[in-house]
């Protein structure tokens, strides 16, 4: 991945449309409001982690660098911690910018392939949409499925400590209509 | 006799039962009544709002819209579930386009969402209705020689909580110090334990829930409490892996604070649901 070190951009990498788009979206809208200082990356326990810390993925997002911000890793290994969104000097929802960056990502298809955030986030919304309700063990399994096997192995014994001390429910767990939920789900498709 | 909507969530029947349990059994103490809400569904979690940012916020409100005709208060163990109620009544506050999506989505189903239900995570309720005095009252075994790491993780104080700093919270300390623990100093109690990362990127997940214990063992702790069912299980599932990884023993008794209070109330460990903790209590002080 482009770690922004040792790659120029030019004219042609710049779509002009993208950050007026994450401006439209929910918690968005201040992103123009960015002092670059660097908060969101120091608060942030995942940044270490991260090919682009929160901050510069602001920076190249204002400046248009779409491609470099949704093949990002950085906004799947946000935790959700909204640590960044309460220190922010500037008020900038920045854990509401990376959700509105995965989606982008997804509708884009641009997200890092073979990474298991997205996979997992795609597995858990198939099964709650179609039950209405998730079951840990199943999304586990479906997750390891999908991405490495072999890990269902190593997580067997723990698997095992659940099931005796009564922590892992095996059925999928479901609400009473399925079909309440899926007709809300549809009607706002309609709109 | 108060009573309240309840919303357990996935969760609280899976991997979090002894937080069901021992919630259920200290609000039964005190007189408060549970009723759980009809045919509630998941709340979509981080998961589905990273799909489907309306959808994510319907799920949600068809939840909100079950409880109004309860006319109680609605309340979410979970963190997670906390969060994302409260996020989606400040999304249909303040974006009326969605409001107006999600409505006609609930219309659909024959539900109707006024906003009206107020979201609350247990700990607000024992510390601020309750009240720390009512709490000293009920308390017949005081937790002497409990020395506790008050970890409240994010999303119960952060961004939405109403009830405390996000960053430097006191409720828990509160609350344990009222039941006769010694609550050590814990600069890390509000940091992230990595979340559904230990699913996913589990080197990092490990990393993160690894820190939180060291340290909590260097401020002497000989229990860490928790308010969420995710941190609870990352906190004690992976004490092996990390012992392997890091090469350094941070075994830590990891008990929601609920089972701490239900100790201290005198009611029986199995009615808390402590049997069920991985990381054995044993090396808790000689009352559990």
């Amino acid at each position: 991945m482009q770690n922004g070190t040792t790659h120029c951009r030019y004219a042609e990498d710049v779509n002009p449309a993208f950050p007026a788009e994450i401006m439209t979206k929910p918690g968005g809208e201040a992103l123009r409001d960015c002092i670059q200082c660097g908060t969101c990356s120091g608060a942030c326990p995942m940044a270490v982690h991260m090919d682009l810390t929160p901050r510069r993925v602001i920076a190249l997002t204002r400046a248009g660098l779409e491609r470099d911000v949704l093949q990002s890793a950085t906004p799947w290994l946000c935790a959700s911690c909204y640590e960044c969104q309460v220190r922010c000097p500037r008020e900038i929802k920045v854990t509401e910018v990376m959700y509105a960056l995965k989606r982008r990502a997804i509708e884009k298809g641009m997200y890092p392939k073979r990474f298991p955030v997205p996979i997992l986030a795609k597995a858990f919304y198939n099964m709650v949409a179609s039950h209405g309700r998730n079951s840990e063990s199943r999304v586990v399994i479906e997750l390891a499925l999908r991405t490495n096997p072999l890990s269902l192995l190593k997580m067997a014994p723990i698997g095992l400590k659940l099931i005796r001390t009564g922590r892992m429910v095996l059925g999928q767990d479901h609400i009473k209509d399925p079909k309440q939920l899926q007709a809300i789900l549809n009607a706002m498709e309609e709109s | 006799m108060t009573a309240y909507a309840y919303y357990p969530g996935c969760s609280l029947s899976g991997m979090g039962k002894p937080y069901d349990e021992s919630l259920r059994a200290v609000f039964g103490h005190l007189g408060l009544g549970l009723e759980e809400i009809p045919d509630w569904n998941c709340c979509g979690a981080t998961s589905y709002m990273s799909i489907d940012e309306q959808k994510a916020v319907a799920l949600a409100a068809r939840n909100l819209a079950l409880a109004e005709p309860m006319g109680a208060e609605v309340l979410a163990p979970c963190a997670a579930c906390y969060l994302v109620l409260s996020k989606a009544q400040h999304m249909m506050t303040d974006y009326p386009a969605i409001a107006a999506k999600v409505n006609k989505g609930l219309q659909a189903a024959g539900l109707t969402y006024t906003g009206r239900v107020v979201v609350r995570h247990p700990l607000d309720i024992l510390v601020n209705d309750v009240g720390l005095n009512a709490i000293r009252a009920a308390v017949t075994r005081p937790l002497a020689g409990y020395r506790v790491a008050p970890y409240y993780g994010c999303q119960v104080v952060r961004p939405y909580g109403t009830f405390d700093d996000p960053l430097r919270p006191q409720a828990m300390d509160r609350l344990l110090e009222a039941l006769g623990a010694q609550v050590v100093e814990y600069p890390l109690k509000a940091h992230c334990c990595g979340g559904s990362l230990m699913g996913t990127m589990e080197d990092i997940g490990v990393r993160l829930s690894f820190l939180l214990l060291k340290e909590a063992r260097a401020r002497t702790a000989n229990v860490l409490a928790t308010a969420c069912p995710l941190c609870q299980y990352n906190l004690e599932g992976y004490q092996g892996k990390m012992r392997r990884t890091y090469g350094e023993d941070v075994t830590l008794p990891i008990v929601y604070f609920t089972q701490l209070v239900g100790l201290a109330f005198g009611l029986a460990p199995k009615a808390l649901g402590l049997q069920r903790n991985l990381v054995t209590a044993d090396p808790l002080p000689a009352a559990v």
